[in-house]
């Protein structure tokens, strides 16, 4: 083995050196990386990128130009880096069309930085803060995000002269024994969602009886608002790779899959490529860098279902079976594909792993916290003003989070409660926020740290409609195997969309109690036993919200349709001007005898057209609940003018 | 032959064959533990879908389905707690809230294992807690001689399996979630399947949903 390892290290350093080669080049003259990961199309990244490559041959100019992923920064896409000698690196955000141009064309033919357009700079300078220096760089710590959106996802070599596949070359060194203690040591967490001990399962698959064993990734990501693990792959596909092969080398696997959702094409492109530009490395296939360890991944596209992301019905949706959860025991690490020992890991946990290879178990123990070492990986989503990615330390506290990183909420409003860990997590209230972000914390306050899923609400968010959209969500995608999870969830449902529809009965949150009781004991898989969690978080939290809707009919956040009514404030509209009038879809304003606008209640479709379309001066249009409020205030005014004609 | 172990079962000390599991050995004693999904002829993949058959294992935090538990020896096993009859309760409600409740009318009256799980736990066949819900699916009578009605059917995929082994394969399970039912490839009546009508599905259905008219 020592001979053979000499052999690996030497074709190892060969392909470094090549890859560092071409990583350096690119610095010798400036560079301009733009964001192109899905969050960054959808913000125009690829009309940006043609943009400043067309800028670039007008001018003529000596650059390079790169397609990199996403660093977490997905409010201000699209996001564009340049490197320019001289300069410490800029990072400009919300970059327009033209305005990729201008700041190319400014920066590179007269050293003009543009930075009003600068999100932060990327090293410490006397011109231009760093984002370390925003409270956000207080927090973040990025081990798994560290090389989103600064390496090409499409060039090994970036990835190599980074530092990439050197703990597989280690790992090859080690013995397999030796690699389970490093991550046992490490006490990683599967960042799945249960978060159960990473090394643990390895020494299970490892010491199980049966060949050959497998390796997956689960990469299905079904989680509504979640895309955590979309963007590492877009951003950097080689970590996860990486992570595969040693976790496979860890077993004594010798074929691996990523199961990847077709809903992520760029992701299934980025992977794919991935694999087969370190298969041309020798870093996969036959007798890896000469080593006799042989192992390759092929990639299987899941079609989207919520459910096959559950490691046992992943298992059957590959096998050529209905993605459906079986019992466990026995377990994937012992009974898993084709009946064989199986390791299936999230595509986080696996992109944790050449870190903790590289830099030790007690490096990684240092952060986070102890029985959650490391860091938590948060797609944030919702109200909250910097949506995007990212990573801080476990045991950061939610409000860090959320106020810090996430910079608070949009639109001046008021936080109401955050959604954590995807569509069976909870919602959290104000009284919660100092939380610390972890396994044990999250669950105990009754929410879960599912896979990163983070959607913060505010004032307008009606927390009963909230529960009943994932209920919704879970119910669909239940796969209606078992019995609580068919018929519990459908009746729980059936019972919050009573009340949002104002047909609440009293004794309706105590059978939304019992029932989500029996549904979490009952349930075969996890999706019915945690289904139940935004309805006990939210009954737990907002109890009152529940009541208001029940015994008064009442939506206190003003959201549940039938529970509230459009009206116009006489004493507000300004009369003479039709804005509500020509917005509304229905004809149901027209003009009262003072020629104010008045609603028709019985023609009103409450699509809030005429509420958006009032000036903000004016502010005219409000929402009532309950609608009977409606009548009352149109009597008031009717009263009020009488009184008003008599004096 | 494979080993005998000896297990008890409500206090009472029994002989089961090593690995076989518990709900048969229970079964076998005499001893009964509710079950819809449980099929004989495929010990080894239960489906563990209908949630009846919980059971507490000593030593175990939470009850686990009877079903899906290998015996050992010395394991000691309870069929009755007050978790337990929750669980039960809980999922035959379940199940009853979505059964067309007709038995005076079913061909399985008498000889129906939701009537037999109502009597021996003391259950009520009519929820109590639950408003029911109807499914309104057309009966399928294509197939001289067979009747499915798909409101009475409780998913517990007996004719499925049953219909694999014996018969021509025609049914299985389509949709997810609440709209999950027993139906032919494309949807398509019972006639059109393939089906021979040899009324296996009849047979092994607990219920009365398949049923075999003379
Ligand atoms: C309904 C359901 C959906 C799931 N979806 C995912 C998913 O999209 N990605 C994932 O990694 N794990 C998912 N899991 C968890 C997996 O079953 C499994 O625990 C995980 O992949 C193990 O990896 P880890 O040990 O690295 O966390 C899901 C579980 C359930 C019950």
């Amino acid at each position: 083995m020592s001979n053979n390892n000499a052999v690996a290290a030497a074709a190892f350093a060969e392909l470094q050196e090549t890859a560092r080669e071409s990583w350096e080049r690119l610095r010798e003259k400036p560079l301009i990386l733009i964001g192109a990961a899905t969050c960054g199309r959808a913000a125009g990244a690829l009309s940006l990128l043609e943009e400043v490559k067309n800028e670039i041959n007008r001018l003529q100019l000596d650059a390079n130009i790169i397609e990199v992923g996403c660093m977490g920064h997905c409010y201000a896409e699209p996001v564009m880096v340049i490197y320019n000698a001289g300069f410490p690196a800029i990072c400009y955000g919300y970059v327009k069309e033209g305005v990729g141009a201008r700041i190319v064309r400014d920066f590179l033919t007269e050293g003009d930085p543009g930075i009003e357009f600068a999100l932060a700079a990327l090293e410490p300078n006397d011109l231009f803060p760093t984002f370390a220096d925003f409270p956000r760089g207080v927090h973040e710590n990025k081990i798994v995000l560290e090389q989103c959106g600064f390496i090409d996802p499409q060039n090994i070599d970036h990835y190599i002269a980074t530092g990439g596949y050197a703990a597989l070359v280690k790992a090859l060194e080690m013995s397999p024994e030796a690699i389970i203690e490093t991550i046992k040591s490490s006490g990683l967490r599967g960042r799945g969602g249960a978060g159960f001990p990473t090394g643990v399962k390895w020494e299970t698959c490892r010491n199980a009886p049966g060949t050959p064993k497998y390796v997956i990734c689960n990469a299905d990501e079904g989680d509504p608002g979640a895309f955590m693990d979309r963007t590492i792959l877009e951003s950097n596909p080689h970590l996860m790779v990486e992570g595969l092969a040693i976790a496979a080398r860890a077993v004594g696997a010798e074929q691996g899959y990523v199961y990847i959702r077709a809903e992520y094409p760029l992701a299934v492109e980025r992977v794919t490529l991935a694999v087969q530009q370190a298969r041309e490395k020798g870093l996969l296939g036959n007798s890896i860098l000469g080593t006799g360890f042989n192992f390759d991944i092929e990639i299987f596209q899941g079609s989207g279902a919520f459910v096959c992301g559950e490691e046992t019905a992943l298992i059957a949706s590959m096998e050529g079976k209905p993605g459906i959860p079986r019992h466990r025991p026995p377990f994937p690490a012992v009974s898993g594909l084709w009946g064989k020992p199986t390791i299936i890991n999230n595509v986080k946990t696996l992109s944790y792993v050449p870190h903790i290879m590289k830099n030790g178990a007690e490096w990684f123990k240092s952060i986070g916290s102890e029985k959650n070492p490391g860091t938590a990986i948060f797609a944030l989503a919702g109200k909250v003003i910097n949506t995007g990615l990212a990573e801080v330390p476990m045991s950061t506290t939610l409000n860090e989070l959320i106020f810090d990183v996430g910079s608070g909420i949009a639109g001046g409003k008021k936080f109401k409660a955050v959604q954590i860990g995807g569509p069976s997590g909870g919602c959290l209230p104000e009284t919660a926020l100092d939380t610390p972000i972890d396994f044990d914390s999250l669950t105990g306050a009754g929410a879960m740290m599912g896979s990163g899923g983070m959607v913060v609400l505010d004032e307008d968010d009606c927390m009963v409609e909230i529960a009943r959209f994932f209920l919704d969500f879970t119910q669909k995608e239940s796969c209606g195997k078992c019995t609580f999870c068919r018929l519990g969830t459908k009746h729980m449902l059936d019972v919050l969309e009573r009340i949002t529809r104002g047909q609440g009965r009293p004794g309706d949150i105590d059978l939304l109690q019992e029932l989500a009781a029996k549904v979490k004991a009952g349930s075969l898989c996890s999706l019915g036993k945690t289904a139940p969690n935004p309805v006990l978080s939210t009954i737990k939290y907002f109890r009152d919200e529940y009541e208001a809707h029940i015994n008064e009919g009442r939506c206190p956040s003003l959201m549940c349709k039938d529970l509230i009514a459009y009206y116009i404030l006489p004493d507000k509209c300004e009369r003479s001007c039709d804005a509500c009038v020509g917005s509304c879809p229905v004809e149901a304003i027209h003009d009262n005898e003072d020629r104010i606008k008045v609603i028709d209640q019985k023609k009103c479709v409450k699509c809030d057209s005429c509420m958006v379309a009032c000036p903000p001066q004016y502010k005219a249009v409000v929402k009532l609940s309950p609608p009977h409020l409606v009548q009352e205030k149109e009597k008031e005014y009717r009263e009020g003018k009488k009184q008003w004609q008599k004096k | 032959m494979a080993e005998k172990v000896t297990i008890t079962i409500d206090g009472r000390t029994v002989s089961a064959e090593a690995g076989e599991m518990l709900l048969w050995a229970a079964l076998d004693n005499g001893i009964y533990i509710p079950h819809l999904c449980a099929d004989r002829e495929d010990k080894e993949n239960p489906a563990a879908s209908c949630r009846l058959c919980f059971v507490e294992v000593q030593g175990r935090p939470v009850p686990v389905p009877a079903c899906t538990l290998p015996v050992s020896e010395g394991l000691v096993i309870n069929t009755r707690s007050e978790r337990v009859d929750g669980l039960v309760a809980a999922a035959f409600e379940l199940l009853m809230s979505n059964h067309k409740l007709d038995c005076k009318n079913c061909p399985a009256n008498g000889n129906c294992e939701l009537q037999r799980i109502a009597k021996e736990r003391k259950l009520r066949l009519k929820p109590k807690n639950l408003p029911v819900l109807e499914r309104n699916l057309p009966v399928d009578n294509s197939v001289a001689g067979l009747v499915y009605d798909p409101n009475k059917c409780v998913l517990c995929g007996r004719c499925v399996r049953a219909c694999r082994r014996g018969g021509n394969a025609v049914l299985g399970f389509t949709r997810r979630g609440y709209d999950r039912v027993v139906t032919t490839f494309g949807d398509v009546p019972l006639a059109e399947s393939g089906c021979s009508g040899c009324g296996e599905c009849a047979g092994a259905c607990p219920v009365g949903a398949f049923s075999v008219q003379k």
